[in-house]
């Protein structure tokens, strides 16, 4: 089951905890995968640690050229690309009245309009293809909101309404188009919490405890498959039960 | 018939699995040769492949025939 032996993934934001446990994930599942980051580094470690079938696409999503480069760079690279996993993202958070429209517009451009222009650079491979999967990684907060992220819940639910209206478009060529709303996962975001903050929102998790990168993986290798064909436009709450939406 | 013609009507022929005879001058895509919209964009992607050329958004939204298609690319080719 999940075999995606043949297929070529570009995931975005391979350099953080998520990001590099998706892209093993869909190597493990047999894919070839493009690991696209700002840090060279971290993806070329990645890409060592795979081995055959990675390639290092370094990006920055907030660079409006680059990001319309990296598709072609992309299909350059590893023949083509039938999996897009847009997992980069950034956060500046500040309370709603004392944000600038700074700080609302490169979250903004980064978590949204960097993930349409990516969305419809691959687009016309996966409609001559007739198969493709693209991967949206929104968040919890997406759906709930979140004080003090109001640019960054903005742009999360903005991956979810884009991709339902995306996946209507192109749901008859066989490409789909699905969000994963993480909840509260183990990353270098969530260690820098105090144990008290922690404790605070470990409270309003029913499983009791974080969530890990791999859990988040699992999921995009189950809407990367083939037997998730039928799976289009929804979005999968991976979560501990935080949110039951 | 030009050879632009020829190989657009092959093209539109094999996407949109119509019969040859059907795709005359005044053809539309959508209303004659039962198109949808995305069938109307990936034709235009085609031409473009085909015909090595790029034909911008706001002209492809006024390719709405096969006559049109023929006209545009003859004069961009």
């Amino acid at each position: 089951m999940f075999d995606l032996t043949g297929k070529c993934a570009l995931v975005t934001g391979a350099s953080g905890g998520i990001g590099a446990d998706i892209a093993r994930a869909l190597h493990g599942a047999g894919a070839t995968v493009g690991l696209s980051g700002t840090r060279v580094e971290p993806l070329e470690a990645l890409a060592a640690e795979l081995g055959e079938r990675a390639h290092v696409l370094p990006c920055n999503l907030s660079d409006m050229e680059a990001v319309a480069a990296l598709p072609k760079q992309a299909i350059e690279a590893m023949g083509s690309v039938d999996i897009l996993v847009n997992n980069a993202g950034i956060t500046r958070d500040n309370l709603f009245m004392r944000m600038s429209d700074d700080e609302w517009q490169s979250v903004l451009d980064v978590n949204l309009t960097a993930t349409m222009k990516l969305c419809k650079g691959v687009m016309r491979g996966m409609m001559k293809a007739r198969w493709g999967r693209i991967v949206n990684i929104s968040s919890i907060v997406g759906a709930t909101g979140n004080p003090g992220q109001a640019n960054y819940a903005a742009s999360k639910a903005g991956m979810i309404a884009m991709g339902k209206s995306l996946a209507y478009e192109v749901a008859s060529r066989g490409i789909t188009i699905n969000a994963i709303a993480p909840g509260f996962i183990e990353t270098a975001m969530t260690d820098k919490l105090s144990d008290d903050q922690k404790a605070g929102i470990l409270g309003q998790v029913p499983a009791g405890r974080m969530g890990t990168p791999n859990e988040i993986a699992a999921a995009v290798v189950y809407l990367s498959s083939a037997e998730a064909s039928y799976v289009t436009g929804a979005t999968l709450h991976v979560n501990g039960g935080m949110a039951m939406l | 018939m030009s050879d632009v013609a020829d190989r657009v009507k092959k093209i539109v022929v094999e996407h949109l699995g119509v019969e040859e005879d059907k795709v005359v001058e005044g053809a539309s895509f959508i209303d004659d040769l039962g198109a949808d919209s995305l069938d109307t964009v990936e034709l235009v992607m085609a031409f473009e492949e085909e015909f090595g050329i790029e034909i911008p958004d706001d002209a492809a939204e006024n390719i709405q025939s096969f006559g049109d298609a023929v006209k545009f690319i003859s004069e961009a080719a």
